[in-house]
């Protein structure tokens, strides 16, 4: 049975709606304020160990967000880290707090469909979040500019480019998640500990998950064990397992976009380094080539995610 | 599905909501079960029964707001299940327990539908000042809605179905939870509503209040209309008569000759002196006749209106089912 009428309609006026109370909230500055002072952090040392070591480097702009120095982590890791806890921190409670409101049979009651009500909010969501990644990234360029006075190239600004891109996409995996999980569960607490314990397992616990289910899938060869090597085949099913997690598919991806001498993901084989003249940057279509899936991957992740609880929201009752 | 004629829409006095054997089921659970009546324009139409008899179901689908199992329903000609846009433009809901975002006012958050209906910028300012007047909120219009006591928020929420200028206004349990003062002038917005032409649909079981401001109830019992028409109608359904006529007066033989008044069909001695007679319409001039005719004294004379709470209780007492009275009382 077809039904009329645009599922479009009052998308914006909800979209606005939203946007407006994102950017308001308190919860997003305080998460604003965790990025930003961490993110400093990580961009301070990176520019203290640069400003000591001017050597030739033709992308001194992206060292900036790859660059780790003890104790901090480098910038593109630490946004890896908290990129889910922004995306979580806006949409856990999407749906929930509409039912729990009680406002959610009043708005439905306006001539607009459920569509309209859910892709607002998670599009007003993502909107927040690439506001805020933009934000990141203009203070990045801007700091370079001021510290290392060097202006940045266009091949730089283009792959820091890409890296705004997929660091939103991957806000989205987790963004559309978090909203997943505002419509399977009535609690906004239930809701947020689900996303968060989903957040820590795949960032922290399953990094050291896979390489230990590898071995039992795949166990090491004694043969390569004897030589002091990884076995390939637990090597691939480890780095296969770790692709599960949406951080793995981030910081992979922003490894082959911001270091540009990277020419492979994962293991190598000798007929991919056959003529490559080793530590020679590859151009940027290449580079972007290589972390293909990866960023396939997240989009790919967000869709999914996203469609999930777009069926569920429209087969839910909206009775209280 | 053939498509609804209009004309019910147009023409006044006419039907603008028609449900035909509409059927809800969860999974082999019926809430609400092949239920067909019409609500005529102009008509406040009361749906009575204890909760979960199937009320907000009902009115959930007539909205499109959840699916049809079987059966249909047209709102104002149209089909809700296809044409929902359609129909939510025409139509308002208040919600049970109606809630608004706290952290905006009033205004912003009638706005904010306002903005869902589609109305322009300048309409929408006028239309809500006017609405905010309507429902005495203009003194607090800039307030935040956390603010709001709960008769506030349902007076909010009616001004959100004046702003649409809703043809049929569907109220679900409006008044549940207000106090006294705010239920009596939650009805009169209800008349004046009325006054104007829109239809009101009304769900509640609170008895009185339906009593009060409904033309024509529908009695909901475990998902089925078990009653439908006019209080004094159901009241002779029920009841088997309509007016209750009590008599107190001092004499020999009064029982027996009240008996004899044509219309009334019992007469009962509630104490020695006093008698209740049950009748098909007000007896009471008969009443005192017959007393002066006996040589009696008459003492008191008073008739009740049919009650549509003792309706109520004889239509669910019957049922072990009709638990939901203890919610009514």
């Amino acid at each position: 049975m077809r039904r009329e009428g645009s599922p479009f309609q009052g998308l914006g006026t909800v979209f606005v709606k939203e946007l407006s109370d994102n950017i308001s909230s308190v919860r997003m500055l305080v998460l604003e304020l965790l990025i930003l002072l961490t993110a400093l952090a990580a961009l301070y040392g990176a520019i203290d160990s640069l400003r000591q070591n001017t050597a030739e480097d033709p992308f001194l702009l992206l060292r900036l967000f790859t660059l780790a120095r003890d104790p901090l982590p480098s910038f593109v890791a630490i946004l890896g880290f908290l990129i889910p806890l922004m995306a979580i921190g806006l949409g856990f409670d999407a749906v929930n707090s509409e039912h729990n409101r009680r406002t959610l049979s009043r708005i439905l009651a306006q001539p607009i469909y459920r569509d309209a009500l859910l892709m607002g909010k998670f599009l007003a969501a993502l909107a927040t979040l690439a506001v805020n990644l933009a934000a990141l990234w203009l203070m990045v360029i801007g700091l370079g500019l001021i510290f290392l006075g060097v202006p940045p190239g266009t091949e730089e600004i283009a792959r820091s480019l890409v890296f705004l891109v997929v660091a939103i996409f991957y806000a989205g995996v987790w963004l559309a998640l978090a909203m997943l999980l505002s419509i399977v569960f009535r609690s906004p607490a239930t809701a947020a500990l689900v996303a968060l314990g989903v957040w820590l397992f795949l960032t922290v616990l399953w990094p050291m998950l896979a390489p230990a289910f590898a071995q039992v899938i795949a166990p090491p060869d004694p043969r390569y064990t004897a030589l002091g090597l990884d076995t390939p085949d637990t090597g691939l099913w480890s780095l296969f397992l770790m692709r599960v997690s949406p951080n793995e598919l981030f910081i992979e991806a922003m490894q082959a976009v911001l270091s540009p001498t990277t020419r492979t993901l994962g293991a190598v084989f000798l007929e991919q380094l056959r003529g490559a003249v080793m530590g020679a940057p590859l151009p940027l279509a290449e580079s972007v080539m290589i972390a293909w899936p990866q960023m396939v991957g997240l989009i790919a992740g967000t869709i999914v995610l996203f469609v999930a609880g777009y069926v569920l929201f429209q087969r839910q009752e909206v009775r209280a | 599905m053939s498509e609804q004629p209009n004309e019910g829409a147009t023409a006044p006095g006419g039907v603008v909501i028609a449900a035909d054997g509409l059927t809800k089921r969860y999974g082999k659970a019926y809430a609400v079960d092949n239920i067909s009546f019409g609500i005529r324009r102009g008509e406040v139409f009361g749906l009575l029964g204890p909760n979960g008899a199937g009320k907000t179901t009902t009115i959930l689908m007539m909205l499109g707001l959840t699916e049809i199992s079987s059966g249909k329903v047209s709102v104002l000609g149209h089909d809700p299940a296809r044409q929902p846009l359609a129909v939510k433009a025409r139509v308002g809901y208040l919600p049970d327990s109606v809630g608004f975002y706290d952290q905006m006012t009033a205004v912003e958050n009638l706005a904010y539908t306002a903005k869902l209906m589609g109305l322009d910028l300048a309409e929408r300012t006028r239309r809500i000042a006017d609405a905010l007047l309507r429902v005495r909120l203009d003194d607090v219009a800039h307030k935040r809605v956390a603010t709001f006591s709960r008769g506030m928020r349902q007076r909010l929420g009616l001004a959100e179905i004046i702003v649409k200028k809703a043809e049929i206004a569907i109220l679900d349990e409006p008044t549940s939870g207000l106090d006294p003062q705010a239920t009596l002038e939650f009805l009169d917005l209800i008349r004046e509503l009325k006054a104007e032409g829109t239809t009101v649909l009304l769900s509640s079981h609170l008895l009185d209040q339906v009593q009060r401001i409904c033309d024509r109830v529908a009695l909901f019992k475990a998902g089925h209309i078990a009653m439908m028409g006019t209080v004094a109608e159901l009241s002779v359904g029920v009841l088997g008569a309509g007016f209750v006529v009590e008599v107190e007066a001092q004499g020999t033989g009064i029982a027996r000759r009240l008996a004899t008044i044509p219309g009334v069909t019992k007469v009962e001695t509630v104490a020695p002196e006093r008698f209740r007679m049950t009748a098909e319409r007000d007896v009471r001039p008969d009443a005192a006749s017959a007393v002066v005719a006996v040589n009696g004294a008459l003492l008191k004379l008073s008739v009740h209106e049919p009650s549509l709470e003792a309706i109520y209780a004889r239509t669910f007492q019957t049922d072990p089912a009709g638990g939901g009275v203890r919610h009514a009382a």
